[in-house]
């Protein structure tokens, strides 16, 4: 039974992303594309010499962004459904449409919003290349922070709710995962390297593009799973 | 007289443990190869030589707010 909620969630997800892709492509790849013009003409003043092109800026903005998300969308397709496998009736009695959104929410608050409002998504010609270790050691910490705040707002929720009732303990729940993940990350270092005369409503495009597109990865990968799910799990008694 | 059977509307029953473990750890393998290929080969650590992997994946790895270059 897990194996099938499984596959279909990597399917789900690999649909999803693919929904994630036309948005990415009708709103993303504009703002990425006058970032790398900015890149351009900024090492142009400087006199530097542009940069080899390895992969073509055509292929990256198709079929190398198409791979990106359908992997990406496999990945938390996979684990959405173990997740769903471990909460469906264990944590939560809800059926399986309407957990399958619900959770699709916390997952994107959890993997998108929380990490995003600590380092949010940056264009081409933002970030030195000397820092990208750190860069990206913080933002996998910051991912996992989140992850490990959500589970212990849970379980905090669990086993406060025969005392306080369902309703203040998911409120007691809510309210330790955002103290923890805004406290926790205060550890982590604050990384700014946006050159001063980089456009800002480019960034402010691209920033919106990127969560954009991850709400519509995260909406669609919970609609389309919830049914999936629901016929792995519910066999209804209503259509024999 | 006709006899109608009600049915309960069938609570979510949870899946057993021993069936989920197996599933959830290569779900969770899975999950880790697959986001490390999309978000971090070649840039922080790199498994294959050279920089053809960040450049193929380069436009969703900024898109998905993965840290780059």
């Amino acid at each position: 039974m897990m194996g099938r909620l499984l596959s279909r969630g990597m399917f789900a997800g690999i649909f999803a992303a693919l929904l994630a892709f036309l948005f990415a492509r009708a709103f993303g790849e504009s703002q990425v594309n006058l970032s790398i013009a900015y890149e351009a003409h900024q090492a142009a003043l400087a006199h530097e010499a542009p940069e080899p092109e390895m992969v073509s800026r055509a292929v990256q903005a198709t079929w190398g962004l198409l791979t990106a998300m359908v992997m990406y969308g496999a990945a938390y397709g996979g684990l959405f459904a173990v997740l769903f496998g471990v909460v469906y009736g264990r944590v939560s009695r809800l059926p399986a449409r309407s957990l399958a959104l619900w959770l699709a929410a916390a997952c994107f608050v959890v993997t998108v919003l929380v990490p995003d409002l600590k380092y949010p998504p940056n264009p081409p010609a933002i970030g030195l290349p000397e820092t990208i270790s750190l860069r990206t050691a913080s933002y996998f910490t910051m991912l996992g922070l989140s992850f490990c705040s959500a589970v212990i707002g849970l379980l905090v929720a669990r086993q406060t709710s025969g005392r306080l009732g369902a309703w203040n303990a998911g409120l007691a729940g809510v309210a330790i995962f955002i103290v923890l993940t805004a406290g926790l990350s205060s550890f982590l270092p604050n990384i700014n390297e946006v050159p001063s005369n980089f456009p800002a409503s480019v960034l402010w495009r691209f920033r919106e593009a990127s969560i954009g597109m991850q709400l519509v990865l995260w909406a669609s990968l919970g609609l389309v799973y919830g049914p999936m799910a629901e016929r792995v799990l519910e066999v209804s008694p209503r259509r024999p | 007289m006709t006899t109608t059977t009600l049915h309960p509307i069938s609570a979510a029953a949870p899946i057993p443990l021993k069936a989920l473990v197996p599933w959830a750890i290569l779900g969770t393998l899975l999950f880790a190869m697959l986001l490390y290929f999309v978000g971090a080969e070649q840039g922080a650590t790199s498994l294959v030589s050279g920089h053809m992997v960040h450049e193929f994946v380069h436009d969703g790895r900024h898109l998905l707010g993965f840290p780059c270059h």
